[in-house]
C-alpha cells in the first residue's frame, strides 16, 4: 500500500505543481493578453473574427446577449453532429461499412457530446465510422470544453466587474480558449501518446491468431487524436467501448499518468486564473483547498475500500491480503497494468471531474469504494469538476457558503465586496439544485417504470439500482462514465451496426436530462455573472467575513458536503453502501 | 449586558391584575418582561391554533408543507381508524399514525407560537401605548375645538399646562417643559421652544408649564404613536431584503427535499420496499428547514422590539438590517464623544496676578453666566479656593450678557468692568480701555489651543488677570467603545466644528479613526457622499434642521427626538432617549437580527445528518434482506434506536420540540460579540454549525429512550 500512496503522492506533487503557471497561462488568455503563442496562431485568430463578423474588443456582451450566442452556437452544433451521426452509410473513413444507429441514439449521442458528456450507448469501434468519429465527436469534444471555460471567464468578469454590464465576449472567448489551450496542448498530447504506442491510422480492423490459437479482431483508427482531447477537455468518451482501459488508448503506466494529469490540470489551474483574474490569490487558493480536501477524501477511501476487498469477498473466504507477487484486495474490473492504487486514482479524478473516462469497470468497484463516484456525482461535480464547469459550479457553491456564513457575522452577505441579495440567491438555489433535481426525478422515473428496469443489466439488486442512479447521475452531471451495464442490448440495430445499444426509452430520458442539466445551469450561472456585474463593491474590514481562510475553507466543504449527502445520501444507500455492508453477493 | 439579557433572566414573575395592566405607564412598557409571561403565553397559544388558517400558512412556505403533510396523516390516520390498511403500504400500526400526525400538527402549532409569542410582546408594549393615545381634544389657535384623531398637517393648536400635545408638531411660539416619560420613559421634563433645534413635540406628551402653540405635521393615524404601536405589534411589518434572500433559500431547501422523498418512493419499491405516506412524511418534515422556517418571522418580530425596548423607533426593517452593515460611524463630537461641554480645568494668571484672585473675578463674571462652561468656572473656584458667593462690595451689580458681536460676558459693579471671553476679544476689549495685554496672554493662548483646549481670558478693566483653560471632556468608557467598533470592522468618523488643531487632539484622546474638523452641513454631506462612493455604508446622528440633509444621505440616520421636525423626517430612525452613543447597540441589534437567523439555518440543515441516521435505518431496515432477517441497511441503526416506529416518531418528535426549546433564543437574539468577523464565524459555526451535528443525536436517542422502553412503541 506504502507504494501506492508514493504513486498517489507523486501524482498529486506533479498536479499542484502545474497549477500555477498553467493558470497563469489561462489567465492571460482569457484576459486577452499576449502569449508565447500569439505569433504562431494570431493570424488564425484574427481570420476566425473576420470569418464569425465580430469585433470582439469593441462588443461586450451582457449575459442575455453571451448566453445567446452561447445557446445559437450549441443548437448549430448540436444539428450538425446529429446530421453527421444520421449519414454514417455515405461517409468517407469507413472501413468497416457502418451504417447509422438508431435515430434516438443519434439523438442521445448529439447531446451527449454537445454538452461535454460523452455519455456513451453505443460501442465506438462497432458503431462510428472514423469521419464521424473525427468530425463529429472530436471536434464536440473541442468546442463543449471551450463553452465550459467560457461561462468560467463570463461569470469571473460578472463577479470582478465594477462598472457596466459587460461580461465579455462570447466569440471571442471561444476562439481564444480553443487556439491557445485547448488545441496546442492536444497537438503536443497527441504526439507524445503516439510516441508511447496509442494508434492514430484510418485503416481496417486487423484480424490476429492469438497464442492460444484462437483468432481476434483488433479495431483500429485515430485514436490518439481523440485520446489527449477525450481527457483534456474532461469529455470521456472513449474511442473503444472499454475506453481507456485498451492498450490502444492506454498502453502503459506512464500514459495512464499523462492521461490523469491531463484530466485534472485545467480545473484544476483554473482556481489559480481565478485568483489572479478576481486579484487575489488567495481566494484560488481557498477554492483550490476545498476541491482538494474533497479530491483527497475521495483518493483514500477508493483506495483504502478497494485493497481491503469487498464484504462478499470477505465472506467467501477470499483472499484479499496483499502478498509477494500480489497486490491482494479487489482486483475485478481493474487492469494489471495499473492496478488498485492507479485504478483507484483514476477512478476519483474522472468523477470529481465530469471526465468519465475510465481505465477500469466501476461496477467491479467495492461498496464503499464505489459510493465515492456517487458521492463524487452528487456534490455536483464541483470538486475540480469539468473544465471550466467545475469551478463555475463551485463558485455557485461559494455563494451560497457566503450568504450562509454572511449572516452568522452579522452583515449582508458580501462576496469579494458584492452584497448577495434576494436575486443572487434565487439564480443560486436554482443552478444549484437544478442537476439534484433532474437527476431525482430521471432515476425516480427510470427505476419505476419497466421500460427503464429494461436497461438493467445487474437485475433487480443494490447493483442494479446502482446502474440505474448512476446512469442518470453521470447523464445529469455531464459526466459520461457508467456503472458498467446500464445499457439493454436489446435495441434493435440495423445491420452493420451491431454496437447501438441503448432502448429509446433511455436514449430520450437521458439525452433530454444531458441537455436541461448542462445548459439550465450555465444559463443561470450566467444570469448570475449579470446580477453581479457592475454591483457597487464595498471595501473589506474586520467585519466582513473573509473567504480567503481556512474557516471558509472549512464552511465551504461543509457546504458541499451537506448539500450533496442531504440530497443523495437516501439513495445511495440502497445502492452502493448496501453493497459494502452485506457479504450477500449481488 | 443589554436590558434584554437581564430581562430573560427573570423568573416567571407573579402578574399585575389585569386592571392594572389596563392603566399601563411607560414604566411599565420598559419593566422587564418574562419571556413566558402568561399573560402573553395564553393568548399566543389561542392565535397559534387561529393561524392554522392555511391562508396564513401559505406565507411560509416551509411551515405550509408541513401542514399539509399533516393533513395527510390525518386522512391516512382515519382510514386506519376505520379498518383500512395504511396509507401507501408498509403495514404500520394505527398508533403510529396517530402519534406521527399529533407531533405533525404540533410541529405547525409550536411555529406559529413563537410568532404569536413574539407579536404579543409587541401588542403589549402597544397596548401600553394605546392607553396613553387616549382621545383628547385640540385647542385650535382661531377657535374652536377637534378631536385629536382628526388633526391633519397644517393645523394650529394651542397647549397649555397641564394639558397633553394632541399630535406631533413643531413649536412656533412659546417655550414649555414638557413631560415626555410616556415616550422615553426617561421621567425628567424636557424643554420645547420655537425655532431652533428643539422645536419638535410628540402626541402623547404633556406639557407641564407655560403655554405653546403647535404646528401639526402629521396626517390622522400617522403620528409617532401609530407608528410605533403599528411597529411593534408587526402589522406594519414587511419583510427585509435579507429575510426575503433567506426565505428563498429554504423554499429552494424545501423544494429539493420534497424531491428526495418524491423519488424515495420508486427507488424504495424498487429495492421491494413499502414506505407508507406517513413515514415518508415524516422523513419529509425532518429534512425541511422547519426550525428555522418556524422561528423565521419571530426573529424578525423579536429584532424590532428589542430596538424599541431601547427607545429606538425605526422607520423600516430594512434600516434595521442597514445598520448591521454600517462600515463608518460619523459621531458628533460634542455630546457624543464628549461630554456635552467644556469644563474649567485651570486658572492660568498672567505675571502678577495671584491664582485665587484670577479664580475670584472669573468667579464672579460668571455669576449670571448660565452656560455649562460658566458654571463650570464657578464650580472649579469653589473646590480650588472655596470661593462661594460676592458681596459686590454692597453696590447692585450690573451683569453683560454674552452677545455674538463683543463675544464676551462680564459684570459692572462699583465702577469695575469684569469680563471674560474669546482672547482676541479680550485684547481688542483691553487696547480700546486704554491697557495694552502682555506678552505672555498670546503664548498661553496658543499653548491652550494647540493641546485641543478653548482659552478664555479674563479682565478687569484695562488690565489682563489671566486665562481660564476650558477643556473638552472625554466621556468615560469611549474608548473601549470604539476599540470595540474597530473589532467589528466599524471605522468612526468625528464631527466637529473645532479647528482642526483641536479636533485632532480630541481624536486622539478619544480613540476614534478619523476626523472631520470646522465642520459645516456641507462638508459633512460630501463626505458621506465620498465615503459611499468607495462602497462603506454610513451611519450617522443628527438633530438640527441643517443635519437632514446628511441624515437622508446617510445609509442610516438615525434622528435625535429633541431634534427638529425636519431631522426626525429626514432619518431613517429615531431615538426617543435623544442619546447619540444609541447608534452603536443600534449597529448590535442589526447584527444580531442577522446572526440569529443565520445561526438557526446553520442548525436547522446540520439537524438532518442526525434524523437521516435516524430514519432511514427504520424505513429500510429489511431492505435487501436475505429472508426475514435484517438486510444491510440496519446496521447503520448507530443510535441504536428501539423499533423502526420509535426511531421515526423520536426523530419527529425531537423536530417539534426543539422549535419552542429555541423561542428564547430567536427573541433574545444570537449574543453578538465584537470579535472579529472570522472569530465570530468560527464560534458560530462550532456552536450552531458542530452543535446542530451533535445536539439532535442526543435528543432523538434521548426521546426514544421514553417512547421505546416507557411507552412500549
Amino acid at each position: 500500500m506504502v507504494q501506492g500512496y508514493v504513486q498517489i503522492a507523486i501524482f498529486v506533487v506533479v498536479l499542484v505543481a502545474l497549477v500555477k503557471p498553467l493558470g497563469i497561462y489561462l489567465a492571460r488568455v482569457l484576459n486577452n493578453e499576449r502569449v508565447f503563442l500569439t505569433p504562431v496562431f494570431g493570424p488564425i485568430e484574427r481570420g476566425a473574427y473576420r470569418l464569425l463578423r465580430v469585433k470582439p474588443e469593441a462588443e461586450g456582451q451582457d449575459w442575455k446577449q453571451y448566453a445567446r450566442s452561447l445557446v445559437i452556437f450549441s443548437l448549430l452544433f448540436w444539428i450538425l453532429l446529429y446530421l453527421i451521426l444520421r449519414t454514417q452509410g455515405i461517409q468517407p473513413f469507413n472501413p468497416e461499412g457502418f451504417h447509422s444507429g438508431p435515430w434516438d441514439l443519434s439523438f442521445n449521442t448529439t447531446s451527449s457530446f454537445i454538452t461535454n458528456t460523452n455519455w456513451q450507448y453505443y460501442g465506438g469501434e462497432t458503431t462510428l465510422t472514423y469521419f464521424a468519429q473525427m468530425a463529429g465527436l472530436a471536434v464536440q469534444n473541442f468546442v463543449s470544453a471551450a463553452v465550459g471555460i467560457a461561462v468560467l471567464a463570463a461569470l469571473i468578469r460578472g463577479i470582478v466587474s465594477r462598472s457596466g454590464k459587460s461580461l465579455g465576449n462570447f466569440w471571442h472567448d471561444l476562439v481564444r480558449i480553443l487556439l491557445y489551450v485547448l488545441l496546442p496542448i492536444s497537438i503536443v498530447g497527441a504526439l507524445f501518446l503516439v510516441s508511447q504506442g496509442v494508434i492514430q491510422n484510418l485503416s481496417h480492423a486487423t484480424v490476429i491468431h492469438t497464442l492460444s490459437g484462437g483468432t481476434q479482431i483488433l479495431a483500429q483508427g485515430p485514436v490518439a487524436s481523440q485520446e489527449v482531447i477525450k481527457e483534456l477537455g474532461t469529455n470521456g468518451g472513449g474511442f473503444f467501448n472499454v475506453n481507456s482501459s485498451y492498450p490502444f488508448e492506454n498502453p502503459s503506466g506512464l500514459t495512464n499518468f499523462v492521461e490523469m494529469l491531463l484530466i485534472l490540470v485545467i480545473p484544476a489551474a483554473l482556481t489559480y486564473t481565478y485568483g489572479r483574474m478576481v486579484g487575489s490569490q488567495r481566494q484560488g487558493w481557498a477554492i483550490f483547498s476545498a476541491m482538494f480536501v474533497l479530491f483527497i477524501i475521495g483518493v483514500v477511501v477508493v483506495y483504502i475500500a478497494e485493497q481491503h476487498g469487498s464484504p462478499a469477498q470477505h465472506a467467501a473466504g477470499l483472499h484479499t491480503a496483499a502478498f509477494d507477487g500480489s497486490t491482494g484486495g479487489n482486483m475485478e474490473g481493474k487492469d494489471q497494468r495499473f492496478g488498485i492504487a492507479n485504478t483507484s486514482l483514476w477512478t476519483a479524478i474522472t468523477t470529481v471531474t465530469s471526465c468519465g473516462a475510465v481505465n477500469g469497470a466501476f461496477e467491479s468497484l467495492t461498496g464503499i469504494g464505489g459510493a465515492v463516484p456517487f458521492a463524487n456525482l452528487g456534490f455536483s461535480e464541483v470538486v475540480f469538476g469539468g473544465v471550466g464547469a467545475g469551478l463555475y459550479g463551485m463558485l455557485l457553491y461559494v455563494l451560497l457558503a457566503v450568504f450562509i456564513g454572511g449572516l452568522m457575522v452579522g452583515r449582508t452577505p458580501e462576496y469579494l465586496g458584492k452584497k448577495i441579495g434576494a436575486r443572487e440567491i434565487k439564480l443560486v438555489s436554482l443552478g444549484v439544485l437544478f442537476t439534484p433535481l433532474a437527476v431525482l426525478l430521471s432515476a425516480g422515473a427510470a427505476s419505476a417504470t419497466e421500460l427503464g428496469k429494461r436497461s438493467l443489466y445487474a437485475g433487480i439488486n443494490p447493483t442494479g439500482f446502482s446502474e440505474n442512479l448512476y446512469a442518470y447521475m453521470s447523464q445529469a452531471n455531464n459526466n459520461g462514465s457508467a456503472w458498467a451495464g446500464y445499457t439493454g442490448f436489446i435495441q434493435p440495430h440495423p445491420p452493420g451496426n451491431v454496437g447501438a445499444f441503448g432502448i429509446t426509452f433511455a436514449d430520450l430520458l437521458g439525452g433530454f436530462v444531458l441537455i436541461t442539466a448542462r445548459f439550465a445551469p450555465i444559463l443561470f450561472v450566467l444570469a448570475v455573472a449579470g446580477a453581479l456585474a457592475g454591483k457597487r463593491v464595498s471595501p473589506a474590514g474586520l467585519g466582513t467575513m473573509r473567504t480567503d481562510n481556512p474557516t471558509f475553507v472549512f464552511l465551504l466543504i461543509g457546504i458541499v458536503i451537506l448539500v450533496g449527502a442531504l440530497t443523495f445520501f437516501p439513495a445511495i444507500l440502497l445502492g452502493p453502501i448496501s453493497n459494502g455492508l452485506t457479504g450477500r453477493l449481488f | 449586558m443589554t436590558p434584554d439579557d437581564q430581562q430573560d433572566t427573570t423568573t416567571l414573575a407573579p402578574d399585575p391584575e389585569p386592571e392594572q395592566r389596563h392603566a399601563a405607564t411607560s414604566s411599565e412598557r420598559h419593566r422587564s418582561r418574562s419571556l413566558f409571561d402568561w399573560e402573553i403565553l395564553r393568548p399566543a397559544m389561542i392565535e397559534s391554533v387561529r393561524k392554522l388558517d392555511p391562508r396564513v400558512q401559505v406565507r411560509n412556505p416551509v411551515m405550509f408543507v408541513v401542514e399539509v403533510g399533516a393533513v395527510v396523516t390525518t386522512v391516512a390516520w382515519l382510514i386506519q381508524a376505520f379498518g383500512g390498511e395504511s396509507l401507501g403500504g408498509g403495514h404500520q400500526p394505527a398508533w403510529f399514525s396517530f402519534t406521527i400526525t399529533v407531533w405533525l400538527w404540533l410541529t405547525v402549532i409550536f411555529a406559529n407560537l413563537a410568532e404569536a409569542m413574539a407579536e404579543g410582546r409587541g401588542r403589549a408594549q402597544a397596548a401600553s401605548l394605546r392607553a396613553m393615545r387616549s382621545e383628547t381634544t385640540a385647542k385650535m389657535r382661531d377657535g374652536g375645538e377637534k378631536p385629536a384623531s382628526e388633526l391633519t398637517r397644517g393645523d394650529v393648536v394651542v397647549v397649555e399646562a397641564g394639558e397633553t400635545i394632541p399630535g406631533d408638531g413643531t413649536v412656533i411660539e412659546g417655550i414649555a417643559s414638557v413631560d415626555e416619560s410616556a415616550i422615553t420613559g426617561e421621567s425628567a421634563p424636557v424643554i420645547r421652544e420655537a425655532g431652533g433645534d428643539r422645536s419638535a413635540v410628540t402626541g402623547g406628551t404633556k406639557v407641564l408649564s407655560d403655554r405653546i402653540v403647535v404646528e401639526i405635521t402629521q396626517e390622522p393615524g400617522g403620528s409617532f404613536l401609530d407608528r410605533m404601536i403599528g411597529l411593534v405589534e408587526g402589522a406594519e411589518r414587511r419583510k427585509t431584503p435579507n429575510e426575503i434572500a433567506l426565505g428563498i433559500l429554504l423554499a429552494a431547501m424545501t423544494l429539493i427535499f420534497m424531491f428526495v422523498v418524491v423519488s424515495l418512493r420508486p427507488f424504495a419499491l424498487f429495492a421491494n420496499t413499502e414506505l407508507s405516506e406517513t413515514t415518508l412524511i415524516a422523513l419529509l418534515v425532518a429534512l425541511i428547514p422547519t426550525t428555522i422556517g418556524a422561528l423565521l418571522s419571530a426573529i424578525g418580530i423579536a429584532g424590532m422590539d428589542r430596538l424599541v425596548r431601547r427607545n429606538v423607533l425605526a422607520l423600516s426593517g430594512r434600516a434595521v438590517e442597514a445598520s448591521g452593515d454600517c462600515d463608518v460611524l460619523l459621531l458628533d463630537k460634542t455630546g457624543t464623544i464628549t461630554l456635552g461641554n467644556r469644563e474649567a480645568t485651570e486658572f492660568i494668571p498672567m505675571p502678577g496676578v495671584s491664582e485665587e484672585e484670577l479664580a475670584g473675578a472669573a468667579q464672579m463674571s460668571s455669576l449670571a453666566d448660565e452656560t455649562p462652561e460658566g458654571r463650570s468656572i464657578v464650580v472649579l473656584a469653589k473646590e480650588k479656593f472655596n470661593i462661594r458667593e460676592h458681596d459686590f462690595n454692597g453696590h447692585e451689580p450690573t451683569f453683560v450678557p454674552f452677545t455674538a458681536e463683543t463675544r464676551m460676558s462680564g459684570v459692572d459693579y462699583d465702577g469695575t468692568q469684569l469680563r471674560k471671553g474669546a482672547g482676541d476679544a479680550i485684547a481688542e476689549w483691553i487696547a480700546t480701555e486704554g491697557g495694552h495685554a502682555p506678552p505672555e496672554l498670546r503664548s498661553e493662548l496658543d499653548r491652550i489651543g494647540r493641546e485641543g483646549g478653548t482659552p478664555l481670558a479674563v479682565a478687569r478693566d484695562e488690565r489682563v488677570l489671566g486665562v481660564v483653560y476650558l477643556k473638552d471632556i472625554v466621556k468615560e468608557g469611549m474608548k473601549a467603545r470604539f476599540d470595540q467598533l474597530r473589532a467589528m470592522g466599524i471605522r468612526t468618523i468625528m464631527v466637529t466644528g473645532d479647528n482642526k488643531l483641536t479636533a485632532a487632539k480630541i481624536a486622539e484622546e478619544a480613540g476614534v479613526d478619523d476626523f472631520l474638523a470646522e465642520a459645516t452641513p456641507e462638508r459633512k454631506l460630501e463626505l458621506i457622499k465620498e465615503q459611499q462612493a468607495d462602497g462603506r455604508l454610513i451611519a450617522m446622528t443628527g438633530d438640527g434642521t441643517n443635519d437632514a440633509p446628511a441624515l437622508a444621505q446617510a445609509d442610516v440616520g438615525v434622528a435625535m427626538n429633541t431634534g427638529t421636525q425636519a431631522a426626525r423626517e429626514a432619518g431613517n430612525m429615531v431615538d426617543l432617549d435623544s442619546n447619540p452613543t444609541k447608534l452603536i447597540e443600534i449597529v448590535e441589534v442589526g447584527k444580531q437580527l442577522l446572526i440569529t437567523r443565520g445561526a438557526l439555518t446553520t442548525f436547522s440543515i446540520a439537524n438532518d445528518v442526525a434524523k437521516y441516521f435516524a430514519i432511514l435505518p427504520a424505513m429500510f431496515a429489511t431492505t435487501w434482506a436475505a429472508g426475514g432477517d435484517n438486510g444491510p441497511l440496519h446496521s447503520l441503526n448507530v443510535m441504536n434506536l428501539g423499533t423502526p416506529e420509535s426511531a421515526i416518531l423520536s426523530a419527529i418528535i425531537f423536530n417539534a420540540l426543539i422549535i419552542p426549546l429555541l423561542i428564547p433564543l430567536s427573541l433574545r437574539g444570537v449574543r453578538y460579540r465584537a470579535i472579529g468577523a472570522t472569530a465570530l464565524l468560527r464560534r458560530n459555526l462550532l456552536i450552531y454549525g458542530l452543535g446542530g451535528l451533535i445536539v439532535p443525536f442526543v435528543g432523538i436517542k434521548l426521546i426514544d429512550l421514553v417512547v421505546h422502553n416507557l411507552l412500549g412503541a
